[in-house]
């Protein structure tokens, strides 16, 4: 199995990355050294215990592999996709000192991928406890809420303002890095253990945040869906978008099957994306796919780019374009967008976050043709909802302030996932969703209400 | 799934449709308005909630792209796939004395619901309602219903006043003192009739419709420039304050897709005719 070809994979949206066979999968396992003491684990934000699934692997036992990956993970299918391991379980491999690390993201989406294929298994639930647990967001924080909550018995409720759950997993990775399949089989599975995911309902709107605390508990999983635009002059020309609209156009609304799908897109011969993280690269490829020839432009370095290392070699493979340590400083084009202009930077003394603070070069200005300009710069929290919960606290970035279970100042009420913890990633949102629903069940079972 | 319960065409072009949307029927309110997607391969588009009837809205739209044709061979008994909302802020709607409510066109959809809001608010209210000809006009009973005094225009003198809703706007305001005024229409019939208002600096609001996606803060397709500030026309609006609206450039963003819904028209009508499901022959 492995990675398509680029050239081939540039005409679809199918899966990138095969995935490992079945031989593939026992012969690496096969590498893991069984430390001792696991640095892998550590560098795991949800501890899965790594090299103990890795040995089922070895001996071929993989439903045992799941179970011990499910202790820790409800979403290994989507984690092994889309985790940046290279920090993370891979970064801290001892192999990775000699030779390339394990493939630990690999062998975790081999046995998810392995499960799925046998059909979905529904956990046991517990008793029921009469207890009503209402969830705002379908993404990764919701979703893992909402499974949680459900296996402890809680009856639980999922309110999703757009049509389709899934958070960032539907509108915004796009396919041919996270197959929509994948992301189904765990709603059809939490909709199997009874949960109830209403679809449409904008929780502040459609649901009043006084329904919203009748409920017995109330997890807000919201994300950081608002997206930043740059401020700087030219952005409101014809062909200047924010990453999420044109992710969203293609991955939920399907605008690359237009006019079948009735959601358009503008073809653009040429298009820049400014950012480096992930978003930016998932952006670049899908205009690539849409057949733009695609620039990207980022303000630090090759080594500063804050996107998976593998995503970055793929956009690379796929065509894109880099051009580093530059930034825009304005959209031309008169109504349409036709070119970026942008200044060179240099990199000085590290910011706040500990990343190295690029300054402008004067005089330095250049301009990259473009008919579009995709802006992958970061989103916050929607203040939708915060805003209408009274009294609830939140940080300068509008986040919504908790502490280590996901509690916030109002009663009954926990946050988790990129609401809390700003714009971050998938394991991290599930990581921190699991603490929540096990604290909400630990007060749901204490108190009487 | 939600469920139509009554579909009917009001004039040239203009249908109404009641649907079935409890969660959005119970708490819209004046001003706001829904997004909805007919089927599996449909586009999200954003419509007022023109009214409310226990658990169902009514939505009125001109079936002039692929979308409204289509939204406009609905019939009773036929679903939509998805209606969101309520979404978007309210009307800014207090106790303030006279209020003016001008709609043009298919904009007259979003005047009732906001005539009577402020009527209820304890406030003098005077509708104003213009269309090109008198078979483009709707809702003129309802209207006269929901206003304490109403006038009509069209362009061609064919029903009421012979020109515009701005000109008729003048004559209303002259020497009177008016505590706000909405005007809802095409853009450039509300960049026009806001004219008239900005003067006597009275408090005016338009209702936006630049083009939209999730209708929820999450994408910026539906960006405006307000007072030189950046806003998200479905988060912080739709309605704004016109005399500090930039009406070319929503007018500029409007037509990002002029080529593609003009593609998708063309091919709706030769798909409808060929099949021969009875898709509307415009
Ligand atoms: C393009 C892109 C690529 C990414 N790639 C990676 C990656 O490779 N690896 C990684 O680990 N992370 C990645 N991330 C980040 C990761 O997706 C997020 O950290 C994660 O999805 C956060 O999960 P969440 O559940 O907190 O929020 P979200 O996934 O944002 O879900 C929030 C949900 O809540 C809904 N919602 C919001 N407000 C309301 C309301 N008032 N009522 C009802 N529903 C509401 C939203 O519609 C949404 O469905 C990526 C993000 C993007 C945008
Ligand atoms: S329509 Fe997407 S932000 Fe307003």
């Amino acid at each position: 199995m492995g990675e398509r070809p680029a050239a081939e994979r540039l005409h679809d949206f199918q899966e990138v990355d095969g995935g490992l066979s079945p031989e593939e999968a026992v012969a690496e396992a096969g590498r893991c050294l069984q430390c001792k003491k696991p640095t892998c684990v550590r560098g795991c934000p949800v501890e899965i215990d790594i090299p103990a699934f890795i040995a089922r692997i070895a001996e071929g036992d993989i439903s045992g592999a799941a179970r011990i990956i499910m202790e820790n993970n409800l979403l290994p299918a989507i984690c092994g996709r889309v985790c940046p391991q290279e920090i993370q379980c891979e970064g801290q491999c001892i192999l990775g000192v000699k030779e390339t690390p394990l493939r630990i993201g690999d062998l975790e989406r081999f046995v998810a991928d392995h499960e799925r294929i046998q059909g979905p298994v529904i956990p046991l639930i517990a008793e029921p406890t009469g207890k009503r647990v209402v969830v705002v967001g379908s993404g990764p924080a919701g979703l893992t809420a909402a499974a949680e909550l459900a296996r402890l018995g809680h009856a639980v409720t999922v309110f999703e303002s757009l049509h389709e759950p899934g958070g960032v997993l539907v509108y915004g990775i796009p396919a041919f890095r996270l197959p929509k399949e994948v992301v189904r089989a765990e709603i059809d599975q939490l909709r199997a253990m009874g949960v109830e995911i209403r679809t449409n309902h904008l929780a502040g709107t459609s649901v009043p945040v006084s329904d919203l605390l009748s409920y017995d508990a109330v997890f807000i999983g919201t994300g950081a869906g608002l997206p930043f635009f740059m401020k700087i002059p030219g952005e409101q020309l014809n062909g200047v978008y924010s990453a999420n609209e044109f992710l969203t156009r293609v991955n939920l609304m399907h605008a690359e099957l237009f006019p079948e799908y009735d959601t358009p897109m503008r073809h653009a011969g040429r298009v820049v994306v400014v950012g480096g993280g992930n978003v930016a690269m998932d952006a670049a490829r899908v205009a690539r796919r849409l057949g733009s020839r695609v620039t990207l432009v980022y303000r630090r370095r090759e080594e500063d780019l804050p996107a998976r290392r593998a995503e970055v070699i793929r956009a690379k493979e796929e065509g894109v374009e880099f051009v580093l340590c530059a930034n825009p400083i304005r959209i031309l084009g008169d109504p349409f967008v036709t070119g970026v202009e942008c200044v060179r930077t240099e990199i000085c003394d590290p910011d706040d976050t500990g990343r190295p603070e690029p300054a402008p070069v004067e005089g330095s200005n250049f301009v990259i043709d473009a008919d579009m300009c995709i802006q992958a710069i970061g989103q916050g929290p929607n203040p939708l909802l915060i805003r209408k919960l009274e009294g609830i606290r939140y940080g300068r970035k509008g986040n919504i302030m908790v502490d280590e279970e996901g509690s916030t100042n109002l009663d009954r009420v926990f946050a988790a996932g990129d609401v809390a913890t700003g714009a971050a990633t998938v394991i991290l949102a599930m990581g921190g969703a699991k603490k929540a629903a096990r604290a909400i069940d630990r007060m749901l079972r204490g108190s009487n209400r | 799934m939600f469920r139509v319960v009554k579909a009917e065409q009001l004039a040239e072009k203009i249908f109404q449709i009641w649907v079935e949307a409890p969660h959005v029927a119970r708490n819209a309110r004046a001003g706001q308005f829904l997004v909805l997607r007919i089927h599996e391969q449909g586009e999200r588009i954003p419509l007022t909630v023109s009214a409310v009837e226990e658990d169902c809205v009514r939505i009125i739209f001109m079936a002039v792209g692929k979308t409204t044709l289509e939204l406009s061979t609905l019939k009773a008994g036929d679903s939509i796939r998805d209606v969101a909302g309520p979404l978007g802020k309210p009307s800014e709607i207090g106790k303030s004395g006279t209020c003016i409510v001008v709609g043009g066109g298919a904009g007259i959809a979003s005047c009732p619901i906001i005539a009577r809001a402020a009527r209820a608010a304890g406030n003098r209210v005077i509708g104003i309602i213009g269309a090109r000809n008198a078979d483009f006009l709707i809702l003129e009973n309802e209207m006269r219903e929901s206003c304490h005094e109403l006038h009509i225009a069209t362009d061609d003198g064919s029903r009421g006043f012979h020109g515009f809703a701005a000109d008729v706007l003048k004559k209303v305001i002259a020497g009177k003192k008016i505590a706000c005024v909405w005007i809802i229409g095409p853009a450039i019939m509300m960049k026009v009739t806001s004219k008239v208002t900005r003067e006597r600096k009275i408090r005016t609001y338009v209702s936006l419709n630049p083009i939209m996606v999730d209708g929820t803060g999450m994408c910026g397709s539906c960006r405006v420039v307000v007072g030189g500030e950046t806003k998200f026309a479905c988060v912080d609006g739709p309605e704004f304050d016109a005399h500090e609206v930039d009406f070319d450039l929503l007018m500029q963003r409007q037509r990002v897709y002029f080529d593609e819904e003009k593609a998708a028209v063309e091919r709706y009508h030769e798909h409808s005719c060929q099949c021969g499901t009875g898709g509307h022959h415009g």
